[in-house]
């Protein structure tokens, strides 16, 4: 098989499974082999075959092979949220939206590296070494779906799904030039997802082009009796065709266009608007006045829930056990040697946050911060259709660059953190390069309006005409 | 010591705390069944045993039950009530924290009896730790092992406003709560077996004063014997504190029910940090109109109401009624009788033929499932009440009965059972006090005693159908 088929996008190798042109098996393996070249710590683990029986030719996604971030659980596969108090943990039992996508024919190529319990925006934070950007190879791939966007980026893997927290799956996405996806919570099961931030966390797909992204999209949702928190999706997701944007109200908010974000990304993000123009849209500016303050809440929010989250680590039942054979050195231990750094850092914040005396003035009111965001997102829509932004307020940094500023780190979330609040999806799209370095463009919408999100996605992406293939080496 | 202080009396202030199992089918927040002593870890899944990205989803059918509960005890069910996560390490805990209410519980602001009913919410059971050695405890214990069987089973948490003022109106009020549930039919409330569970909170304060002393938390009363003890022992050491011009520390306190003695668990200073934060994973129960009136519906007549109906309705006496309301089961075949005995019968007879000869026969068996149709216990009644059977040779048709069913005029006629007339009586008596010369002139002489030994003869002769009274009265006219 020539290599070419591994050029095609996820949707299009599809169709030529399912046109009969090409066999499933096939495309399987050639993109075993193409993800066993990785070289930049992209997966953790990669399967050894493919599926066995079935059509793949007469499924939706045409046996598509599919990398899945470390934290979605997969019955009898590693799966250790990229953490080494997990190392070797084989869950008996396979994550909702994984298992909807091998039965709608996307098998599972391998797992994917990740920050810790998807804390971090840089993949440094990763028990098993930190992801190169495939564009850079002394840069980060962003995080926390590190391995997901640079396997995606790098052409190691045809698709990936990942997760977002407060921007995991659309910053690395930005920085690997590569689309991304955060999905309306409760749109897709979190079941089976290693959790970080229970009232945050959804899955989404990480895809070369917005087509691809609909179509693992279309396949991820429905409401799963396993999850209370998710929906059924109201109306279809269709593969978007928009070719204009007429009529559809842009709004920018300067809170989080301006100040923080560098010139050579402004620049590419003022060309995205001037395109979005071109095609129709009107585009103006939009007040979104607590989203200053969006960066402390979800640093309390966020933590807070993962303390409790991370509080089975353990060592009682699973994972890694430490310690002298009493119960509070096993406690000690375990969780002593088996978290990094940043996951103890969250800890010690969350727990402070909901401890007695502290609560009110800290979680309560990062909790109140949160409505007043969601509020204003809710009057920012009742005047423009989408909010569009530059994803991240730089481009892929450097390799420990940001690894001693804790601070400088989380700030690099500060235009994907007020969506996951407001629970709204959004998306991020390649708008161009600075420097040889792919820059990221944001569309947000109200709950449940992906399908609009994706159309406006696809029309945008047409007139940019981002190539990424450079970045595809193997 | 101030003489006021020592001849101050106190007056114990009791708030309980009850953890109540429910029977549901399947655990509070996963579809395992409920375990009654399967081999270990035979009942989990990856839910239960909290396994990384796994997520509770609320039992319908133990918020159903929740709400029976709520309702029966006159609570006010919340229009939203919250689950919150409860923080703490320990290994009988599989995800660190327990999923329980906190500030929305499910129902609040009810009574029982004479005690009011601070709120009812719903929570999830620990596992069990099994603890090797001699000791059974932690502490010393060889190697622990967790069986989680048990964790995730529903629990409802029931507590009381400090209206309690003895150990003894503890257990009482606690009988009443435990009837009150089986008769709801949601939990098998074994205190035994650990199905009911009762802490109490105790303070004392000066009679007459309002405000609350420093309480201590009673754990581990596992009967209502225990439950009495500890209590009692509790306000023991609290008065003698204050006697002694001390105060009481806030503390809980284990109850070791083999030695009675109460040890500190952990001081006020120690208490946990549990850390509440309502629980991501769970939307708030809302109980929909359609739910309230299922739990409504569901609503048997409870026994502090059955009791109350039976005394005013039937005219029985307050123990009477309070037995039979208590006893379901007794209860309903009480009731069954007096059915089937027609406008006729006497509540009350009947009444005390079920608590008093049927219980004896039957012990802890309903009725129900005897050989004793109620209306075989209705006609004995009547004949007895109508006197065409003694009630000595009454209580051996009964036996009958209970040994075999059938129809107890025929048994009667059968064995012979029929009241003695008084012809055949007289000649009886006669014929006994012939054989006892010395008596008779005892009895004449004025020793009432000695009428003993006739009345002996006569019964042994007449095998009971006789009436004591009657054969009293036969020998005295022939004096």
């Amino acid at each position: 098989m020539s290599d070419d088929v591994l050029d095609l996008s996820a949707a299009a190798a599809g169709a030529r499974v399912q046109a009969g042109e090409l066999s499933a098996a096939e495309l399987f393996s050639a993109w075993r082999e193409r993800a066993a070249s990785d070289d930049l710590n992209a997966f953790l683990w990669l399967a050894e075959e493919g599926p066995e029986g079935g059509d793949a030719s007469s499924s939706p996604l045409g046996g598509v092979p599919l990398a899945v971030k470390d934290l979605f659980c997969t019955e009898g596969v590693p799966s250790a949220a990229g953490s080494r108090i997990l190392e070797g943990y084989r869950p008996p039992y396979t994550a909702t939206v994984v298992d909807q996508l091998r039965k709608a024919g996307a098998p599972l190529l391998g797992k994917t590296n990740m920050d810790e319990f998807a804390m971090g925006s840089s993949n440094e934070n990763s028990g098993f070494g930190p992801v190169k950007n495939p564009w850079d190879d002394t840069r980060v791939p962003g995080g926390s779906s590190g391995g997901s966007a640079a396997a995606v980026a790098a052409g190691l893997a045809p698709w990936a799904i990942g997760t977002d927290t407060g921007g995991s799956i659309r910053q690395p996405a930005a920085l690997c030039g590569i689309v991304g996806l955060k999905p309306t919570y409760g749109a897709c099961s979190r079941y089976g997802m290693i959790a970080f931030a229970s009232s945050l966390d959804q899955a989404g797909p990480l895809t070369r082009d917005v087509t691809d992204c609909a179509l693992l999209f279309s396949h991820m949702t429905g409401r799963d009796p396993r999850d209370s928190t998710s929906l059924e999706f109201p109306g279809e997701v269709a593969l978007p065709s928009a070719e204009r944007l007429d009529g559809l109200r842009f709004g920018v908010p300067p809170e989080l266009s301006g100040e923080g974000i560098e010139p050579g990304v402004r620049e590419v993000f003022d060309q995205a608007l001037a395109r979005i123009e071109e095609l129709g849209g009107e585009v103006t500016e939009v007040a979104l006045p607590h989203s200053n303050e969006a960066i402390s809440a979800y640093y309390l929010i966020a933590p807070a829930e993962a303390s409790a989250n991370l509080a089975r680590f353990d060592g009682v039942r699973y994972g890694q056990r430490k310690g002298h054979g009493d119960l509070l050195s096993m406690y000690e231990e375990t969780r002593e040697q088996g978290f990094g750094a940043e996951v103890k850092r969250r800890i010690l914040i969350g727990t402070y946050a909901l401890s007695s005396g502290y609560y009110d003035a800290l979680y309560g009111r990062a909790l109140r911060v949160r409505t007043r965001i969601a509020d204003d997102f809710r009057s920012a829509f009742e005047k423009v259709d989408l909010i569009v932004t530059p994803t991240s307020p730089t481009v892929a940094f450097g390799l420990g660059e940001r690894t001693d500023d804790p601070l400088a780190m989380y700030l690099s979330d500060f235009c994907t953190v007020p969506m996951p609040l407001a629970g709204i999806p959004a998306i991020s799209i390649p708008g161009g390069m600075s420097d040889g370095l792919p820059v990221g463009v944001q569309l947000a919408g109200p709950a449940f309006s992906e399908p609009q999100i994706l159309d406006a996605a696809y029309a945008l992406e047409q007139a940019v005409g981002f190539d990424g293939s450079a970045a595809r080496h193997a | 010591m101030p003489e006021a202080v020592a001849e101050r009396a106190y007056e114990p202030v009791i708030g309980l705390e009850i953890h109540v199992q429910l029977s549901t089918r399947t655990k509070m927040f996963c579809g395992c069944e409920l375990s009654f002593g399967e081999e270990p870890n035979t009942r989990t899944c990856p839910v239960c045993l909290g396994l990384p990205g796994t997520l509770p989803v609320v039992n319908a059918e133990a918020v159903h039950y929740g709400l029976m509960i709520g309702l029966a005890l006159g609570c006010e069910p919340a229009p939203r009530s919250i689950f919150h996560r409860k923080n703490y390490f320990y290994p009988d805990l599989p995800k660190g924290y327990q999923v329980s209410q906190y500030d929305v519980p499910l129902a609040r602001d009810g009574r029982l009896g004479e005690i009011r009913i601070h709120r009812v919410h719903l929570e999830e059971d620990a596992a069990k730790l099994v603890h090797t050695g001699a000791s059974g405890r932690i502490h010393s214990a060889e190697a622990s092992v967790v069986d989680f069987n048990r964790g995730g089973t529903p629990l409802v948490e029931i507590v009381t406003e400090p209206d309690v003022r003895s150990a003894a109106e503890a257990a009482e009020w606690l009988r009443l709560l435990r009837v009150t549930l089986r008769r709801l039919g949601v939990s098998d409330v074994n205190m035994e077996e650990g199905s009911l569970r009762c802490d109490a909170n105790v303070s004392l304060r000066p009679a007459g004063e309002t405000t609350l002393g420093t309480k201590a938390e009673l754990k581990n009363m596992n009967s209502f014997r225990f439950l009495e003890r500890g209590i009692d022992a509790e306000i023991a050491r609290q008065e003698a504190i204050l006697r002694d011009g001390g105060s009481v520390v806030q503390e809980t306190l284990h109850y070791d029910t083999r030695t009675g003695a109460l040890s500190s668990l952990r001081s006020k200073e120690e208490a946990h940090d549990y850390r509440y934060f309502p629980e991501p994973d769970l939307v708030p129960v809302a109980p929909t109109e359609e739910m309230l009136e299922r739990a409504r519906g569901a609503l048997p007549e409870l026994p502090a109401e059955r009791a109350e109906r039976l005394e005013r309705e039937l005219a029985l006496a307050p123990d009477a009624a309070k037995l039979l309301a208590f006893r379901t089961e007794l209860g309903d075949f009480f009731e069954a009788t007096v059915q089937a005995g027609g406008d006729g019968s006497d509540p009350r007879a009947i009444a005390n033929w079920v608590t008093g000869e049927l219980v004896a026969n039957l012990g802890d068996t309903d009725p129900a499932n005897s050989k004793v149709e109620p209306a075989a216990l209705a006609k004995l009644v009547a004949l007895v009440t109508d006197g065409a059977v003694a009630g000595s040779a009454a209580k051996e048709v009964l036996s009958a009965l209970v040994a075999e069913g059938g129809d107890p005029e025929r048994i009667v006629e059968e064995k012979g059972l029929g009241r003695a007339g008084e012809d055949e009586l007289g000649e009886i008596v006669e014929r006994a006090m012939s054989q006892q010369p010395e008596a008779v002139e005892k009895v004449r002489e004025g020793n009432e005693k000695a009428i003993g030994a006739i009345m002996g003869l006569v019964m042994r002769e007449t095998k009971g159908r006789a009436d004591g009274a009657e054969v009293q009265r036969l020998i005295r006219e022939r004096l």
